[in-house]
C-alpha cells in the first residue's frame, strides 16, 4: 500500500537510503501482510453509507422466508408464490403511501377505511354502473386522493395532530362505508361485470408475474426516484427530518405535508382497485386493520417514526415481511391469534433493534471508521545543529521581519500577483491583501467562506485558490469569486462517494491553463486531519481541472496526504509533497514519462507541506512539523494506534507535531541544498508555505497570526513568481 | 365571565358543549331527562370512563397505551375461564391481575428502557397479548361468567342507592386516579415527565421508574374495567380487542382536553369527555340513530374538538418537537 498508481515507480533520491524492512521479524511481517491485503477500512466505509440501514430488514426478510419456507408445506409452490406476490403488490402500494407520510413526519391511520371506500367504489362502478375500467381506475384513485387531501389540509395546512386526525378519518370513513354497504351490498353482489381488462387487473400475469406486482415494482422505482432524486422528495425528507429547519429554510412545510397525505390516499386507491378486481368482495371486512399492518411494515422496514429517515426499498422489504408472515400463518392453518402474536413479536423485535441501531450507529461508526495501517519509515535524518547535515538546525529565521501581525489568522499560503501585491487566506474565509513594498497592513480583499489554502496566479493575474471543504475557486483582480470545480469523476470501485472534493489543499497551473491540485484525503474532512495522519493510509489524490474543456479528472490516486504542489521549472511535471509519507514525488504530465510518478526525496526529517519555485532553478519546501521517534514507531504498530483511537480522547492522541518546522531548498535531482530554521521559536517556528519575491522569502503558517519575510543572500532581486510562470515582470 | 373567556380551553369548551347538548336533548327529546335514563346514560359509558381514567395517566406522561383493550380482554377472560374450570375465585383474579401487571410492566420496560416509542411498543404488545392469550390460554372467543364468581357479579349488575355499580366503580377509579395524580409524588412526577422528559431527568427524577409505574397503573385499571364489563354483561368477548374501542378510549381522553403532547389535563377532563360522549350516545339511541351513523357523529365531534384545540393552542413551528405526531 505504498505509492500505488497504475504505472511503474522509480526512486532517484540521493537521500534515500536502502529501504530495507525495519526489523524483519515474523510478527512484523504478519502485521504488514494483514494491513496490506485485508482491507478492514471497508467496514467503516460500508457503515457510513446510508443504504447500510437496509441490511437489518433484509436479514429479517431472509430469515422469515427461510423459516416459513421450511415449516409451511408447499410454501414455494408456484401457485402459492404467484398468489403471494399478487397480494404483496396490493399491500405494497399502501405501504409506500404510508412510508411517504411517515418520512414526512406524519402518520396516516385512515388507510384502512380509505381502502375500504375505494374497494366499495370500484365494485359499485363496475357491477352496478358498468363503467369502463379506465374510468373506474381514475374515479377510485381520485376519490381516495381526495380523502387524502382532506387529511392533508387538516394535518398539513391547519396543523392538526396527525395521529388523531387520521384516526378520526378512520372511524368516520368506516362508518360511511358501513352505511353505504347497508344500502348497496345487495346490488353489488347481484351485478356482474364482464370485462377482459378488469379480469386481467385482478388475475392477469405479465411473463408469469402478477400484474399488480409488476405495477408495484414500477411504482416503487418511480417513487424511489421521486424521494431520493427530486426536489419534492428532498422537501419531504427535510420536513420530516426537522420541521423547524425546513420551515426556516423556506420550504413550504404545510403544503409539503399536505401532499404526502394526498400521495398516501392515491396509493390506497390503486391498491383498492386491484383488490376489488381480484376478489370482488364488498363485505365489511376489506381494509380492517390495514393501517396496523401498513404501519408494521413501515416500522419493520426500518423507517423511523417521526420522519426524515426512510426509503422505498425499506418500505418494500417491510411490506414483504409482513405479507409473508400473514400468508404463512394462514397457510399453516394456525388457530386465531397466532398471526397476531408472531406479527407483534416481530414488530417489537424490529423496532427495538431499530431504536438501538439509530442511537448507536454513529458510536459504532466512530469506533470502526478509523483504520490505521502499517507504515514504516527509515530512521530520521540528523537535524542537530552543527552536524553538517543539510537539515542541520540554524537560526536564519530568527530575525524575520513580521507583516500584518495580529491582522491575519491562519495564512496557510502566501502569493504575489504581477503588480507585487501579497495575498494570503485566513481562517475566517477571507482572502487578505497586503500592499507593497513594505507589506505592513492587511485588508480584506474578498470573502470566500471556506478556509483558503494553497494558491496560484494564472496567466490573467487571477488567483486560483484551493478552499478546504469547498473545492477549487478563482478570485479575479476585481475581487469577484467564482467556483471552478468542486467534484471529480467517481472512482469505479470506491465505497465512499469520492466525487466531491473534501480537502483540496494546494494547486499549480500548467502553461496550457490546466490546474493540478491535490486533495489530501478522501476519507476525512478538513478538521479531522489528525485522524488521517494517524491512519497513514494513502487515500489522497491529484486532480486536474481543465478550464478549456471544463472537465475535472483524477490523475493519480492512493497518495499519502498529498499536500503542496508546484510546477517544475521545465513545466513538464509537477512536484508534490506527501506529508505523512515524508517524501516528495514527481508526477509527469508531459514528455516521455507522461503519466508516471517517481519519488524525488524520501525520508525527510519532517512532514512536507507547500513547495514553490526558487529563483535559481531549485525549489523551496516547507516542513510544517518534525518527525518524532514515538510516532515513527507507532506507525509500524497499527493495532496500537487503533486501540489509541478507540480508548483515548482525541486530544490525547499521538499525532504529528506541527508546531516547529523549517524551510528547505532542493534541486531538480532531489538534493537538499540548505535549510532555514527559527531556533528561538519566537518569530516564525510554524511554517506551511513560503514564496520568493524580489530577493526576499515570505513565509506563511496555518496557525500563525502573521507573515514573516527574510532577505535571501545572492538571490535574483528581480525574480518574481508571475515572471517565472508567465514571463511577465 | 370575562375570566372564563380569557382562559378558554378545551375542557371548558367541551363542558359548555356538554351543557348545551344536555339542555337541547332535555328539551327536544322526550324521555331524556328522567332519572332512569340518566342512570342508563352513565351506566352505558362507565366502562369507557374507567378505561379513559387509566389511559389519561399515560397520556399525561406523554405516552399512549394501545394495548389496554387487549389487556383487559385477555386478563379478565383468562381469569373467568380459570374460575369456570374450578379454580378458586381469589386465585383466578390474582392470576388475572398478574397478567395485567405483567403486560403493564412489559410496556413500561419497553418504553422506558428499550426506548421504543409508546405508540409502537403498545401496538406490538397489544397484538402479542391478544395473540398469545387466544393461542395459548383461552379456548373460545367468548368466555361466559359462571356462577362461580358469586357475589362478584354485583360489581357489574348491583346497585347502591339505586346507582348502578359500574358508575360507582367509575367514580371510585376516577377518584383514586385523580388522587394519585394530584397528591402523590408519583403523580406529580408523571406531569413533570410528560411536560418535559429531558428536564425531568436532569432535575433528578428517576424518569424510567415513573414511566414503568404509569403503564402498570394503566394496565391494572384496564383489568378493573374488564372485570366490571364482564360482570355487567355476564361474558367477556376477546374479540373486543379487534374493535375500535381503543380509539373510543383515546377519544374520551383527548376530547376532555388531556393533551397528547403530555403534561396537561387531569381526571376532570376525562370525566367531562365521558359525560359528553355518554350524552351523545344516549341521545342517539333515543333518536334511534344507526350504529354506523353514531360512529360518524362521534368522529365529527372529535374532529371539532381537535380543531378547537389547534385554534386555541396553535402549533408553533419554532417550538414543536421532533416526532410529535
Amino acid at each position: 500500500m505504498a505509492v500505488m498508481v497504475d504505472t511503474n515507480i522509480t526512486s532517484n533520491s540521493s537521500l534515500s537510503r536502502a529501504r530495507e524492512a525495519p526489523s524483519g521479524n515474523v510478527s512484523d511481517a504478519l502485521v504488514r501482510f494483514r494491513h496490506r491485503w485485508i482491507p478492514t477500512h471497508i467496514v467503516g466505509e460500508l457503515l457510513s453509507k446510508s443504504w447500510i440501514d437496509n441490511i437489518v430488514p433484509a436479514v429479517i426478510l431472509a430469515l422469515i422466508v427461510i423459516i416459513f419456507g421450511s415449516i409451511v408445506p408447499n410454501f414455494f409452490l408456484p401457485a402459492n408464490v404467484s398468489d403471494g406476490t399478487r397480494q404483496i403488490g396490493e399491500f405494497g402500494f399502501v405501504v409506500i403511501g404510508m412510508m411517504i407520510v411517515v418520512v414526512g413526519g406524519g402518520i396516516d391511520l385512515s388507510v384502512g377505511s380509505n381502502f375500504a371506500l375505494g374497494n366499495l367504489l370500484a365494485l359499485a362502478l363496475t357491477n352496478m354502473y358498468d363503467m369502463p375500467v379506465a374510468v373506474v381506475f381514475i374515479a377510485v384513485v381520485a376519490t381516495c386522493s381526495f380523502i387524502g387531501l382532506i387529511n392533508g389540509v387538516l394535518v398539513g395546512v391547519f396543523k392538526l395532530r396527525a395521529f388523531l386526525t387520521t384516526l378520526v378519518m378512520l372511524i368516520g370513513l368506516r362508518a360511511l362505508v358501513d352505511s353505504l354497504l347497508l344500502v348497496y351490498a345487495l346490488d353489488i353482489s347481484a351485478g356482474f361485470y364482464d370485462n377482459a381488462i378488469w379480469d386481467f387487473a385482478g388475475a392477469g400475469d405479465v411473463f408469469g408475474i402478477p400484474i399488480s406486482f409488476v405495477l408495484f415494482v414500477v411504482a416503487a422505482i418511480l417513487m424511489h426516484i421521486v424521494i431520493s432524486r427530486t426536489r419534492l422528495g428532498w422537501h419531504i425528507m427535510a420536513v420530516g427530518g426537522s420541521r423547524r429547519s425546513a420551515h426556516n429554510a423556506g420550504i413550504a412545510v404545510r403544503w409539503t405535508v399536505c401532499l404526502t397525505y394526498v400521495l398516501s390516499g392515491a396509493f390506497c386507491g390503486i391498491s383498492a382497485f386491484f383488490y376489488a378486481a381480484r376478489l370482488g368482495n364488498g363485505g365489511s371486512y376489506p381494509g380492517v386493520g390495514l393501517e396496523v399492518f401498513a404501519l408494521t411494515a413501515v416500522i419493520v422496514g426500518g423507517i423511523s417514526l417521526g420522519g426524515g429517515r426512510g426509503s422505498v426499498a425499506k418500505a418494500v422489504i417491510g411490506a414483504m415481511i409482513v405479507q409473508i408472515i400473514n400468508l404463512g400463518v394462514v397457510q399453516l392453518g394456525l388457530q386465531s391469534g397466532a398471526g397476531q402474536l408472531v406479527l407483534g413479536l416481530i414488530l417489537l423485535a424490529a423496532i427495538g433493534f431499530d431504536v438501538r441501531w439509530v442511537k448507536n450507529r454513529d458510536k459504532i461508526l466512530s469506533r470502526v471508521y478509523m483504520s490505521p495501517t502499517y507504515f514504516a519509515l527509515p530512521a530520521s535524518p540528523v537535524t542537530e545543529a552543527g552536524s553538517g547535515s543539510p537539515f542541520a538546525a540554524n537560526d536564519r529565521l530568527g530575525k524575520v521581519e513580521v507583516h500584518g501581525l495580529g491582522q491575519l489568522d491562519g495564512p496557510e499560503d502566501v502569493i504575489f500577483d504581477s503588480a507585487g501585491n501579497l495575498y494570503c487566506g485566513d481562517r475566517l474565509g477571507n482572502i487578505m491583501r497586503l500592499e507593497g513594498p513594505d507589506y505592513k497592513d492587511a485588508s480584506v480583499f474578498t470573502h470566500i467562506g471556506g478556509h483558503p489554502l494553497g494558491m496560484a496566479i494564472d496567466r490573467e493575474d487571477n488567483i486560483v485558490v484551493c478552499v478546504g471543504g469547498m473545492g477549487l475557486y478563482r478570485v479575479r483582480q476585481d475581487a469577484s469569486v467564482e467556483k471552478l470545480t468542486d467534484e471529480t469523476n467517481r472512482s469505479l470501485f470506491s465505497i465512499i462517494d469520492d466525487s466531491r472534493l473534501r480537502l483540496t489543499d494546494d494547486c499549480d497551473i500548467a502553461p496550457d491553463g490546466r490546474v493540478f491540485f491535490s486533495e489530501a484525503t478522501t476519507r476525512f474532512d478538513m478538521a479531522s486531519w489528525p485522524s488521517d495522519a494517524l491512519e497513514s493510509r494513502p487515500s489522497g489524490r491529484i486532480v486536474c481541472y481543465d478550464p478549456n474543456k471544463k472537465t475535472t479528472r483524477t490523475v493519480a490516486r492512493n497518495l499519502t496526504f498529498p499536500n503542496g504542489i508546484t510546477l517544475s521549472h521545465n513545466a513538464q511535471s509537477i512536484l508534490f509533497a506527501e506529508s505523512w509519507a515524508c517524501r516528495i514525488s514527481r508526477y509527469w504530465f508531459e514528455g516521455p514519462k507522461a503519466g508516471t510518478i517517481e519519488h524525488v526525496i524520501e525520508n525527510l526529517p519532517g512532514y512536507p507541506d507547500n513547495i514553490n519555485r526558487a529563483s535559481d532553478g531549485s525549489y523551496w519546501l516547507a516542513l510544517m512539523g518534525m518527525r518524532s521517534p514515538a510516532l515513527d514507531l507507532a506507525l509500524r504498530m497499527p493495532g496500537f494506534r487503533r486501540r489509541m483511537s478507540q480508548e483515548v480522547s482525541i486530544d490525547e492522541w499521538l499525532y504529528p507535531n506541527i508546531n516547529t518546522g523549517c524551510i528547505l531548498r532542493f534541486n531538480e535531482k532531489g538534493d537538499v541544498l540548505e535549510s532555514l530554521w527559527d531556533k528561538t521559536g519566537a518569530n516564525h517556528p510554524m511554517i506551511t508555505s513560503m514564496r520568493e519575491h524580489k530577493g526576499r522569502l515570505y513565509i506563511g503558517g496555518i496557525f500563525n497570526n502573521r507573515i514573516g519575510s527574510v532577505a535571501l543572500d545572492g538571490a535574483d532581486k528581480n525574480w518574481t513568481g508571475p515572471s517565472s510562470y508567465w514571463g511577465r515582470t | 365571565m370575562s375570566g372564563f373567556l380569557k382562559n378558554v380551553n378545551q375542557e371548558k369548551v367541551v363542558f359548555l358543549l356538554f351543557i348545551v347538548i344536555f339542555i337541547l336533548f332535555s328539551v327536544l327529546l322526550p324521555g331524556f331527562l328522567n332519572a332512569n335514563n340518566l342512570v342508563l346514560l352513565m351506566q352505558g359509558v362507565s366502562v369507557l370512563g374507567i378505561l379513559g381514567a387509566g389511559m389519561c395517566v399515560v397520556v399525561i406522561g406523554r405516552g399512549i397505551d394501545l394495548s389496554m383493550v387487549a389487556t383487559m380482554a385477555i386478563s379478565v377472560a383468562w381469569a373467568l375461564q380459570l374460575n369456570g374450570e374450578g379454580m378458586s375465585l381469589p386465585l383466578a383474579l390474582a392470576i388475572g391481575v398478574g397478567v395485567a401487571l405483567f403486560v403493564g410492566l412489559a410496556n413500561g420496560l419497553l418504553i422506558a428502557y428499550a426506548e421504543i416509542p409508546p405508540l409502537f411498543a403498545t401496538l406490538a404488545t397489544s397484538a402479542c397479548v391478544y395473540g398469545f392469550g387466544r393461542f395459548f390460554l383461552i379456548h373460545t372467543d367468548l368466555v361466559y361468567v359462571t356462577p362461580g364468581v358469586g357475589m362478584l357479579v354485583e360489581l357489574g349488575q348491583g346497585r347502591v342507592l339505586s346507582i348502578p355499580m359500574p358508575v360507582i366503580v367509575f367514580a371510585a377509579i376516577a377518584a383514586i386516579v385523580g388522587a394519585i395524580l394530584h397528591f402523590t409524588k408519583f403523580g406529580r412526577f408523571t406531569y413533570a415527565v410528560g411536560d418535559n422528559y429531558g428536564t425531568a431527568r436532569v432535575t433528578g427524577i428517576s424518569v424510567r421508574h415513573v414511566l414503568v409505574g404509569q403503564y402498570v397503573l394503566t394496565s391494572l385499571v384496564a383489568f378493573v374495567a374488564g372485570l366490571t364489563q364482564a360482570m355487567a354483561i355476564s361474558s367477556m368477548n376477546t374479540r373486543i380487542s379487534d374493535t375500535l374501542l381503543i380509539y373510543d378510549v383515546i377519544l374520551v381522553v383527548v376530547l376532555g382536553g388531556v393533551g397528547l403532547s403530555g403534561g396537561r389535563g387531569g381526571i376532570r377532563n376525562v370525566v367531562v369527555g365521558t359525560l359528553l360522549i355518554g350524552t351523545f350516545l344516549n341521545g342517539m339511541t333515543i333518536m334511534d340513530v344507526q350504529y354506523t351513523m353514531q360512529n360518524a357523529i362521534k368522529a365529527a365531534i372529535l374532529l371539532a374538538a381537535i380543531m378547537i384545540d389547534t385554534i386555541i393552542n396553535p402549533r408553533d413551528e419554532q417550538t414543536s418537537q421532533h416526532g410529535d405526531i
